[in-house]
Parts: structure tokens; C-alpha cells; sequence
């Protein structure tokens, strides 16, 4: 059993609506897992219910093997949660607002600790500023500040870089890296395919309450990789002629070359075939070259098939 | 028992009232005064005595009741509505503290808080009136308790209250009433015999009755009862704590 397990999940909230429809999940320990999936996909859902926040409906998760219902407090004391909305006391001095943290989850004071966190942090200097002072990338490094502050094996961060610029997306992606080799299970939420291809070990697809994907990143991206093949050519075309046009090929924009999609892990590609077909179109062919379909191609191929 | 977090949320409801610790102190010290100035010396001076109290110094329990009464429910009801409000308390469920810790913390802060503007209170008394406690201690108990039943009242407010409108509605609508009809300012036996009826069915009563008997050694109801009203009191608010503890109600979807 992984370090979190969920178990046919579901939740339904209080208006009716089915948010998670018997989700299932084994998360194993050290490794960083990204969810994608559209807004409302139930993404936030998922990690609230896990986190505490709101009640499952049914089904059973676990956080170390500690039930999160029957034994809520050895599975709470694992986790450590940066929510998607920053929620912060306004007045509060950044150093007061972490050390209250590590209190709420029953640790002691250690002073030495949260230095090394705000310092990791880029937050040392602002530690006694007002949390309204700081600008919102600030804010989130806070929350992030006060998840750790307990020293979660588990970290949950729902949508860690919405609205972040691109320096700090980085500096996030580093801070997660830095995590995942201190041994934290990290399980993130991204609207940024690129996200989950930079930094996650496994990745999943979630839509509409299910989860429709969970699989290793390279075998995902190998095993539903589609790949593009290009033909330049050194004459443009208007049009694709028919015989390539009965072959599935599409005029690349500006008419300079043809595009052929393949499935990369097919027995037979085709390419000989339609570079015959070219040939005898009586086509000119300038340069090739084949492309791998990104994440970002799959994830939205998934989520249309489901909507 | 997660202590740490007890201690984490005391403290960090104290430090709130810490910063405003000039306020908290002065509004009470001038209200007081002012009502010593309009009750006790103005309308005092044609009121002689009640029940062989002077006028000034009958009033005084009531005064402390009513300012304690508030403070407590307005204090604990904004104490956890505001974590609700700004959306904070998401960090309060998914920590390692039970219902029961929550409430401690919170409940205890403004708990103590109304204990301060209450002996705040008693103090400025002293320098207005004669006054001398007959039982100190039956007079910290009925204080303590009250603190502490009305904070969980608030606590309860705060919870249920969706709106700052409806956090103010209830201390507004039902607690000042209540209490300036439980006779802070007057003896119940000075009431027309069907107001002495009606008058029974307020709780308030109870609690100003007990805690002036505290101070004079004589009451408008009798002791016993008026400690089993606060005990009676107490006992619904845990009740319905403790109901919302296992629905989750406006807390945990
Ligand atoms: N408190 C609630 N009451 C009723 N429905 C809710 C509540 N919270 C979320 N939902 C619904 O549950 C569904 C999933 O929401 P959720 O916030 O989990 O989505 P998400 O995947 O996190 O989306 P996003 O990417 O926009 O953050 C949505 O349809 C949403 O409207
Ligand atoms: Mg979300």
C-alpha cells in the first residue's frame, strides 16, 4: 500500500452534486504525482477530502496507513496542504503565522527549523512583515511556508504556480525538486501540461469526478505519443493532391510542406509508403522531420473523448 | 489531547486582543463611567436605595453581567467566524485537532478576554461607589462561568452565521434585550406583578439575580436556582457544540 491510498472515493456535496465518482489512487512514498484536469474536474475536491477539509462520501483513504476518518490525527500529522485559494490573516506577522502551524499540528517550537524554512524560502527577510504587505507570490511561498512548517512527509499543493510568473513557476519547481530529495511525497494540481512534464514522476488525468489516466510520465508520453511527420517540400502547393489527400496528409500552413500523423509504437508507420506516394506526385522534397506529440496533446485528446 | 495546538490557538486569539489592548480597556472604562454618570448619579439620585443597596452600587453586577454577556458572545462568534471568513480554517480541518481542541482554544481566549473587561469593569465600579463583595468567591465563580457559557454561545454564532449581519443580529437582537429586562437596573420586585411573571421566563434573570446576591447577599431568586440556570445554560450550549462537532455542520462539507 502506497504512502496515501484512496479507495473508490466518491463525494457528493451537500446540493447534490457528485464531485468524485469512486476514485482510486495509490501514491507511493517519495515520488511527485501531478493531476491535471480541466477546471471543476474535481482536482480540489479530491485533495480536501483527502487533507480533512470536506467529508468523503465513500470509499476509504489512508496517509500512512492511518485511516483519515477513524484516525484522522495520525494521518493529519503526515500532511501538510497548500490550498489553491490564498487564505492568509492579514494582520499577521509572516513569522507568527508559521509558528502557529507547527503549533496547530502539535510540534513544538523550533526556531532554528523555520529559519532554515523561510531562509529556503526566500522569506527570512520579510519574516516579521505583515502578510499584507507581501505581493501575492509572497503569499504563496507563505502557505507553502506554514505546510512544511510541521515537517509533512506529505505535501499536497493545489495548483502551486497559478498566476505565478515565469521566475518564480521556476524557483517553485526547484523548491519541489529540493523537497522530493529531503523524501517528501509531493502530489500537485496544474493547469500547466508543461508543469507536469517538467517536475512529476507519474501523472494523472482526472475529469468530471474519475480519474481517466495515472501512469508513469515517459511510458505515458511513449505509449500515446503520437508522432508528426513533416515534408518539405521545395515547390508550395494550393492544394494536397489526391492521392496523398486518400493517405490522411494536410497541407502544412503556407502550403511549404505536407504533415503525416503516425502512431509511433505502430507496427507499420506508413512513411515508406507515402514517401513513395510523394515521389510519384512528382514532388520535390526539400527536408523531413518527425515530432513527438507532447502532453499537452494526449490531455486534451482524453478529456474531449470523455466530454 | 493536542496541547500545542490549544496553546497555538489561545494564544493566537490573545495576540489579537493584545493589539488592540488600549481599546479593549478604555471603551469598557468609558462606558462604564457613563453609565455611572446618567444611571447611578442622575436617576440614582431620586432612586435612593434598592433593597437597601444604593442605587449606584445595585447597578453595578448588572453592569459588569451586561458588558461581560457581550463581550463574550461578540468575541467568540468573531473569533471563529473570521478564520471562516477569510477562509483560514482550512487550516484548522485539516490539522491533527479535534472539535473539542478547537473549542477550547477559542472559547478559553474569549473566555478570558470578557474576564478582563469584566474585572475592568469592577474596577472603575470602585472608584464611583462603595462596594464590598459579600461572597468573592461565589462572585468569581457566577463571572468565570458566565464568561464562559456566553462565549460558547458566541462560539455557536459564530459557526452558524453565514454573514456579518447575522454575527451581529444575535448579540444586537436577543442579548442586550435580555439583559437590560433581567434587571441590571432595577429589582425585579419593583415590576408590575405580571412583568414579575413574564420576567421568569428570561434566563438573564437568573444569571444577574445570582451574581448580584454574590455581591449584596440578597437576590431576586434564589440562589440555587439561579445556579442551576448557568449550569442549565452551559449545558445546552456544550449540547449543540457537541452536535455540531459530529455533523460538521457549516464547518466540514
Ligand atoms: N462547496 C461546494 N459545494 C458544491 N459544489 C462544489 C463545492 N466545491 C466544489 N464543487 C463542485 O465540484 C466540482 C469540482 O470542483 P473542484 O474545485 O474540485 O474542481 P477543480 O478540479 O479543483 O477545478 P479548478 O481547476 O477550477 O480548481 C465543480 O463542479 C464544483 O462546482
Ligand atoms: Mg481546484
Amino acid at each position: 500500500m502506497g504512502i496515501v491510498s484512496v479507495q473508490n472515493l466518491t463525494k457528493s456535496y451537500d446540493g447534490g452534486f457528485t464531485a468524485l465518482k469512486g476514485v482510486s489512487l495509490e501514491i507511493e512514498e517519495g515520488e511527485i504525482i501531478a493531476l491535471l484536469g480541466p477546471n471543476g474536474a474535481g482536482k480540489t475536491t479530491l485533495i480536501s477530502t483527502i487533507c480533512g477539509i470536506t467529508r468523503p462520501t465513500s470509499g476509504t483513504v489512508t496517509v500512512g496507513g492511518y485511516d483519515i476518518i477513524t484516525a484522522y490525527r495520525g494521518a493529519r500529522n503526515l500532511v501538510g496542504l497548500v490550498p489553491q485559494e490564498i487564505s492568509l490573516e492579514p494582520f499577521e506577522k509572516v513569522i507568527n503565522t508559521v509558528r502557529f502551524s507547527r503549533g496547530l499540528f502539535g510540534k513544538g517550537k523550533d526556531d532554528a527549523y523555520l529559519e532554515k524554512l523561510l531562509r529556503q524560502l526566500s522569506l527570512w527577510d520579510k519574516k516579521d512583515s505583515k502578510v499584507m504587505t507581501l505581493s501575492g507570490g509572497m503569499k504563496r511561498r507563505v502557505l507553502i511556508a506554514k505546510a512544511l512548517s510541521h515537517e509533512p512527509r506529505v505535501l499536497f499543493l493545489d495548483e502551486p504556480t497559478a498566476g505565478v510568473d515565469v521566475e518564480l513557476r521556476k524557483d517553485m519547481w526547484q523548491i519541489v525538486s529540493e523537497l522530493k530529495q529531503a523524501g517528501v511525497t509531493i502530489i500537485l494540481t496544474t493547469h500547466y501540461i508543461e508543469e507536469a512534464e517538467a517536475i512529476a514522476d507519474r501523472i494523472g488525468v482526472i475529469n468530471k469526478g474519475e480519474i481517466l489516466l495515472i501512469e508513469d510520465k515517459d511510458a505515458l508520453m511513449a505509449r500515446m505519443g503520437q508522432k508528426h511527420l513533416r515534408i518539405d517540400l521545395t515547390e508550395p502547393l494550393t492544394e494536397v493532391p489526391k492521392s496523398l489527400a486518400k493517405q490522411g496528409l494536410t497541407l502544412a500552413t503556407g502550403g511549404h510542406g505536407l504533415i503525416y500523423t503516425f502512431d509511433a509504437n505502430a507496427e507499420r508507420t506508413g512513411i515508406a509508403r507515402i514517401l513513395a506516394e510523394v515521389h510519384k506526385a512528382g514532388l520535390q522534397l526539400a527536408d523531413l522531420q518527425t515530432q513527438q506529440s507532447s502532453l499537452e496533446d494526449i490531455f486534451v485528446d482524453l478529456v474531449k473523448e470523455t466530454a | 489531547m493536542n496541547f500545542q495546538a490549544i496553546k497555538a490557538i489561545y494564544f493566537n486569539e490573545m495576540a489579537r486582543f493584545f493589539r488592540t489592548l488600549m481599546q479593549s480597556f478604555i471603551s469598557p472604562v468609558i462606558s462604564t463611567s457613563l453609565y455611572f454618570v446618567v444611571f447611578g448619579a442622575a436617576i440614582g439620585s431620586r432612586i435612593d436605595e434598592v433593597e437597601g443597596i444604593s442605587y449606584g452600587s445595585f447597578i453595578v453586577p448588572g453592569l459588569i453581567m451586561l458588558s461581560v454577556m457581550t463581550q463574550a458572545t461578540t468575541n467568540a462568534s468573531f473569533g471563529i467566524y473570521f478564520p471562516k471568513f477569510i477562509g483560514t480554517i482550512y487550516e484548522m480541518l485539516s490539522a491533527p485537532v479535534s472539535f473539542l481542541e478547537i473549542t477550547i482554544g477559542y472559547v478559553g481566549a474569549a473566555a478570558t478576554k470578557a474576564l478582563f473587561i469584566g474585572f475592568v469593569i469592577l474596577g472603575t465600579a470602585f472608584a464611583f461607589v462603595d462596594l464590598s463583595i459579600a461572597h468573592p468567591f461565589a462572585m468569581l465563580a457566577f463571572l468565570v462561568l458566565t464568561c464562559l457559557s456566553f462565549s460558547l454561545l458566541g462560539f455557536i454564532i459564530g459557526i452558524w452565521a453565514q454573514n456579518f449581519e447575522q454575527l451581529q443580529l444575535i448579540p444586537l437582537l436577543i442579548i442586550t434585550p435580555l439583559v437590560f429586562l433581567g434587571g441590571s437596573f432595577y429589582s425585579i420586585s419593583m415590576l408590575p406583578p405580571v412583568w414579575q411573571i413574564i420576567t421568569m421566563f428570561n434566563p438573564v434573570v437568573y444569571l444577574i439575580s445570582g451574581f448580584r446576591w454574590a455581591f449584596f447577599g440578597t437576590s431576586d431568586v434564589s440562589i440555587v436556582l439561579s445556579l442551576g440556570a448557568i449550569t442549565l445554560f452551559t449545558g445546552l450550549c456544550l449540547a449543540v457544540i457537541w452536535w455540531i462537532f459530529r455533523t460538521g455542520w457549516r464547518i466540514r462539507q
